[in-house]
């Protein structure tokens, strides 16, 4: 079926408690599209972006991945088999890294695809040298997470995932946790996944990034996506009052 | 007075036995009770937070009086070693089910995340990510549980375990020495807990350096 949506968010809601975080949400995203989801916080654009990966499963609503239900409610045991099926091919890279401290930049990178995939020895070692020959860190192969930059973990982080050969990439506020003068080396790596057209969907507060990269902005505010375009519309023209305030503080500088 | 060594030599040798006994049984009770408190059944989690509470709210003598002179009227007959061992292992097994809950649940949610994400099971995470971080966060605190545990097996005395301070008592009526007899007890106990402080000091340091 060519005509499935690669992603496909339908009628997502969730709550806590009494509190509802998505109302209603729908989105597809096409095969190597780059979409940046932008809003002030609490607007529940790191919760919809967890829901993708059953991270923080929805309340209702459904998630479709290539024709597949991520969300699927299942009998425990089967529920985990089948989200750790679908989780590999889903790569993530969250604000504060989540490098493993106690293994080398090298086993960090090897663990799942050895563990998952029953990778050798030999071949995730040079799959580690090829992601981070990728992301610019080949010298860092034998080094240890509490030795590199902030910058650099998180280009690690993203080796990390890409050597799950995922069909998407997640970002959570990917560049939020940085010094100012680390962000631009974590952007570049970004920006040549965006060339060799992964499918990347993007929690961002760098309006500039999400501008330059994205195909696509989504503005979300209070559970709801408010509008959503292009970026040349979306941060040139908006139409929504709500959108206009939001840009109105984070454009101008 | 040099007739007594030999005899706190022997004595010396079933206080470090019961301690290694009770100690591995500890754990092992610990290891369980930790897994039971952090299960997503409530069922194993109620039972596990009321082992846990039941043995860190009574007095561990009383447990070791209820096992020996208890377990014959409803039908289980120990020698004072084994119910002392049972009962102070499955005593120190509850502050150490804690230890080791506490330890696992320090680790960063991040990394379970992390792990997760990458499509690992929730026993791979906890085998390859979370234990060997949380590993290294407990082994002083076990330490504080296992000097407990060697200071805990003078509990056995009353029940004539022939260990370290029942043999001291024991010579004050031939000796007339108290002071002395407890004070080579202590001394003993000392020894043993300074070897043993070495060990896991050891132990934490080396764990840190990778």
């Amino acid at each position: 079926m060519s005509d499935t949506p690669f992603i496909e968010i339908r009628h997502a809601a969730k709550s806590f408690g009494a509190l509802e975080v998505l109302k209603d949400i729908n989105l597809t995203v096409e095969r190597g599209q780059i979409v940046a989801i932008i809003g002030p916080s609490g607007s529940g654009k790191s919760t919809l972006l967890r829901a993708i990966n059953e991270l923080d499963p929805l309340t209702s609503g459904e998630v479709w991945l290539e024709g597949v239900q991520i969300n699927r409610s299942l009998p425990h045991r089967q529920y985990e088999k089948h989200v750790n099926q679908v989780r590999q091919d889903i790569g993530m890279v969250f604000q504060h890294f989540n490098l493993f401290p106690h293994l080398s930049v090298r086993d960090n990178i090897t663990l799942a695809p050895k563990m998952l995939k029953g990778m050798s020895s030999a071949d995730a070692n040079k799959l580690a040298e090829q992601q981070l020959a990728h992301v610019g860190l080949s010298d860092k192969i034998d080094v240890f997470p509490s030795r590199l930059s902030g910058g650099q973990k998180q280009r690690v982080a993203i080796a990390r995932a890409l050597a799950m050969k995922p069909k998407v990439m997640l970002f959570d506020e990917a560049t939020s946790a940085l010094d100012p003068e680390l962000v631009e080396e974590v952007n570049l790596v970004m920006k040549k996944l965006a060339e060799e057209h992964m499918t990347m969907i993007i929690v961002t507060h760098e309006m500039d990034f999400a501008a330059s990269v994205c195909d696509r902005v989504l503005f979300m505010d209070r559970g709801v996506v408010v509008e959503e375009g292009p970026p040349g519309v979306i941060f040139q023209n908006p139409k929504e009052e709500r959108t206009k305030n939001f840009l109105r503080k984070h454009l101008s500088r | 007075m040099l007739r007594v060594y030999p005899f706190f030599l022997q004595a010396a040798l079933v206080t470090v036995q019961l301690s290694v006994l009770t100690c591995l049984l500890g754990l092992a009770c610990g290891a369980v009770g930790a897994s039971m408190r952090l299960s997503r059944l409530a069922p194993l989690r109620w039972i596990a937070a009321a082992y846990v509470s039941l043995f860190r709210g009574t007095p561990a003598l009383i447990q070791v009086f209820i096992l020996y002179f208890g377990g014959p009227q409803i039908g289980i007959n120990l020698d004072a070693f084994t119910a002392g061992t049972i009962a102070l292992g499955v005593n120190i097994g509850a502050y150490m089910t804690e230890t080791i809950r506490g330890a696992i649940l320090s680790v960063d949610r991040g990394q379970t995340e992390a792990a997760r994400t990458l499509g690992m099971s929730k026993w791979q995470t906890m085998r390859k990510v979370i234990l060997p971080q949380a590993a290294r966060m407990m082994i002083r605190p076990l330490g504080v549980n296992i000097n407990a545990l060697i200071k805990g097996t003078a509990l056995l005395a009353p029940i004539s375990v022939i260990e370290l301070t029942q043999t001291a008592q024991r010579f004050i009526g031939s000796t007339y020495k108290p002071f002395e007899m407890f004070l080579m007890a202590g001394v003993l106990y000392m020894i043993f807990i300074y070897i043993v402080g070495q060990g896991i000091n050891w132990l934490d340091r080396r764990a840190r350096i990778s």
